[in-house]
């Protein structure tokens, strides 16, 4: 989790993917997702098709390649747990390259590996096609309560200002010349988080007042209420069903 | 240790996903509870739910970001339940964590979409109720201070931590797709927990102490600590208006500071040697407890490696048999070496803590004598 990247998030374009709404692609990509994790980590070949299916989905989307696989870092510290499973699996074990490594944890270690990266990638799929304000919107269309809604787009809005704020307490104790180097310098750190606290309490009580004083009376007005159409869902559904074809075949070759 | 899509099974996932949302739904609703009485507002605000409970996800997620450095170059960051559960409820807390979590899975891919229920049950529900029913108990069993409050503080993330691991061991056992050894997972989780336990315990206990040190009010752990404000004429004004109750309370507190000073000190090196002993016994009880399910495991393996070794009658994985036997015992030691260093490491930061105030204390010692009549609060 690298500071300022909220802003990178989306990537601006005006495909066919990106001009879906935001409540079909999420049911797409959480279909997907939920057909990769069911699938045997036996066939091997089909997780190589599903990664054909998002490659296509990327292709259609005009996400470069580079994009992707970029944001895809963010799975190293599992990857790290995979390659270090095959060394402490239990199980009949296999010689390669000179190493002792159990078979089943070959097995698993792929198979985290294999889901985890598909998932990755329909998720930044998802994030990188879909505006923020768009994807909480689909959420809420797709019946997750308006109240969590509405946390979660307070969350996202004054995220990056309480980072902001962060940041700049961390300049000013730069220019003051602290540096924490050690566990010595907890306690100027923890000092700076709670005024952060503080900060962000008082901040929202701010916003409260501000939005009552503006006609606030606990939910949102909901401006655009359009439903999608038809063909919009089944624009939607061929990357769950064509994975969903997959996962059947998968099950019985 | 945001768990990926893939590594808990189906059902368990499922499952888990059915816990979140009820867990969600009941905080959605207590949440409300807790902040609308936070303010001065009054009891008609449950609208202010969303936009504070939003700014303290807010807040969660970039404290998150917030470096501590260990040593040599390697540094930790705050997990934030037990801090969300101390500053704002535990209901808000769950609701808040759940959500930073959420939208760690939907828009930064951190965390699998299906895994969602894995990591909310883990990490915000269990965290947090445990977190806040160990603070809860504390408080109410520790002298009513201030400096309680972050005692109590410390040792519910202390322990909120390693519970999670615990938790999330559990849940693998259910449904874990990978076939690691249940002993060695749990050795392995519960062992890094406790020293991360460490970490978040000791920035948790300082960041409630500065909270607490600014705005007691807002710390919701600490509601009910505070005595309503009382009003006192100075006894500068005493002269001028000619009022008689502006002499007798002036002087009752000025006698009796210096006082409460020492008993607080002894009363928080108590509890602070209370706390140790519990750490210690509870590091000691894993330090005792590990190696032996290690042990027993390693004998099994070993018992079964040198058997197959005996059917395979190969010279070079009699290597392998040696390695395998060296290396739980290696783990072991490594586990034992983590309980010292834990103990040590909890020992030496209360032996820090007692020096500083000590030498605080006989600091203020002549300031104290000297008297501040007005300031004596």
């Amino acid at each position: 989790m690298g500071a300022g990247h909220a802003h990178k998030l989306y990537r601006h374009g005006h495909s066919a993917v990106h001009a879906l709404p935001a409540h079909c692609k999420i049911a797409a990509v959480f279909g997907f997702v939920l057909v990769v994790v069911s699938t045997p980590r036996e066939a091997v070949w089909a997780f190589g098709l599903y990664a054909l299916l998002i490659a296509a989905a990327a292709g259609a989307a005009r996400v470069p390649a580079g994009f992707l696989l970029k944001r895809l870092l963010i799975e190293v510290p599992f990857v790290a747990f995979a390659v270090l499973m095959p060394f402490v699996a239990e199980g009949p074990r296999v010689t390669v390259l000179g190493m002792s490594l159990s078979e089943s944890g070959l097995w698993g270690a792929w198979n985290i590996l294999a889901k985890g990266t598909l998932g990755v990638a329909a998720s930044v799929l998802l994030a990188s096609t879909t505006e923020l304000r768009e994807l909480l919107l689909g959420l809420q269309r797709l019946r997750m309560p308006p109240l969590l809604v509405q946390i979660a787009s307070f969350m996202i809005r004054y995220g990056d200002v309480i980072t902001d704020e962060m940041r700049r307490m961390r300049i000013a104790r730069l220019s003051r010349g602290f540096e924490a180097r050690g566990v010595r310098h907890w306690g100027v750190l923890a000092k700076s988080a709670g005024a952060l606290f503080i900060r962000s309490y008082e901040r929202g009580e701010r916003v409260h007042l501000a939005m009552v004083s503006r006609g606030y009376t606990g939910t949102m007005p909901v401006v655009d209420a359009g439903a999608a159409t038809r063909t919009q869902w089944t624009r939607a559904a061929a990357l769950p069903l064509a994975a969903l074809a997959v996962c059947l075949l998968g099950w019985t070759l | 240790m945001h768990v990926p899509d893939g590594f808990i099974n189906a059902p368990v996932s499922a499952a888990t996903g059915v816990v979140a949302a009820v867990a969600v739904a009941v905080s959605l609703r207590g949440a409300r509870r807790e902040l609308a009485g936070a303010g001065p507002v009054g009891a008609a605000a449950a609208e202010r739910t969303a936009p504070l409970a939003g700014l303290v996800a807010a807040f969660i997620f970039a404290v998150q970001m917030l470096n501590f450095p260990v040593a040599a170059g390697t540094s930790g960051h705050l997990l934030g339940g037990a801090l969300a559960a101390i500053l704002v409820g535990p209901y808000t807390g769950v609701l808040c964590v759940s959500v930073v979590l959420l939208m760690q899975g939907v828009l930064f891919a951190d965390g699998g979409l299906t895994a969602l229920g894995v990591n909310i049950t883990d990490m915000a529900i269990v965290t947090t109720v445990v977190a806040y029913g160990l603070f809860r108990g504390l408080v109410k069993v520790l002298p009513r201070r201030r400096r309680s409050v972050t005692v109590a503080s410390f040792v519910a993330a202390l322990l909120s931590v390693p519970a999670a691991a615990v938790a999330f061991t559990a849940l693998y056992a259910l449904g874990g797709t990978a076939d690691v050894p249940l002993g060695k997972v749990f050795t392995a989780m519960v062992g890094v927990h406790l020293l991360i336990g460490i970490g978040e315990a000791a920035i948790t206990a300082l960041t409630v102490g500065a909270v607490i040190a600014v705005r007691p009010d807002l710390v919701y752990g600490a509601r009910g600590l505070t005595k309503p404000l009382e009003l006192r004429t100075s006894p500068l004004a005493g002269p001028a208006d000619g009022a008689t109750p502006a002499a007798e309370p002036a002087p009752v507190p000025a006698a009796a500071a210096p006082a409460p000073a020492r008993r607080s000190v002894r009363r928080v090196w108590l509890a602070g040697l209370a706390a140790a002993l519990v750490c210690a016994g509870g590091i000691s009880y894993y330090a005792s407890a590990s190696p032996d399910g290690l042990e027993k495991v390693a004998h099994d393996h070993g018992i079964d490696r040198k058997a197959e070794d005996h059917a395979a009658k190969d010279s070079p994985l009699a290597d392998y048999g040696v390695k395998d036997i060296t290396d739980p015992r290696l783990s072991g030691g490594l586990a034992g070496v983590i309980g010292v260093g834990a103990t040590l490491a909890v020992g030496t930061g209360v032996f820090v803590v007692l020096r500083r105030r000590r030498t605080a204390a006989t600091a203020e010692r002549p300031d104290a004598g000297a008297g501040r009549p007005s300031e004596s609060v």
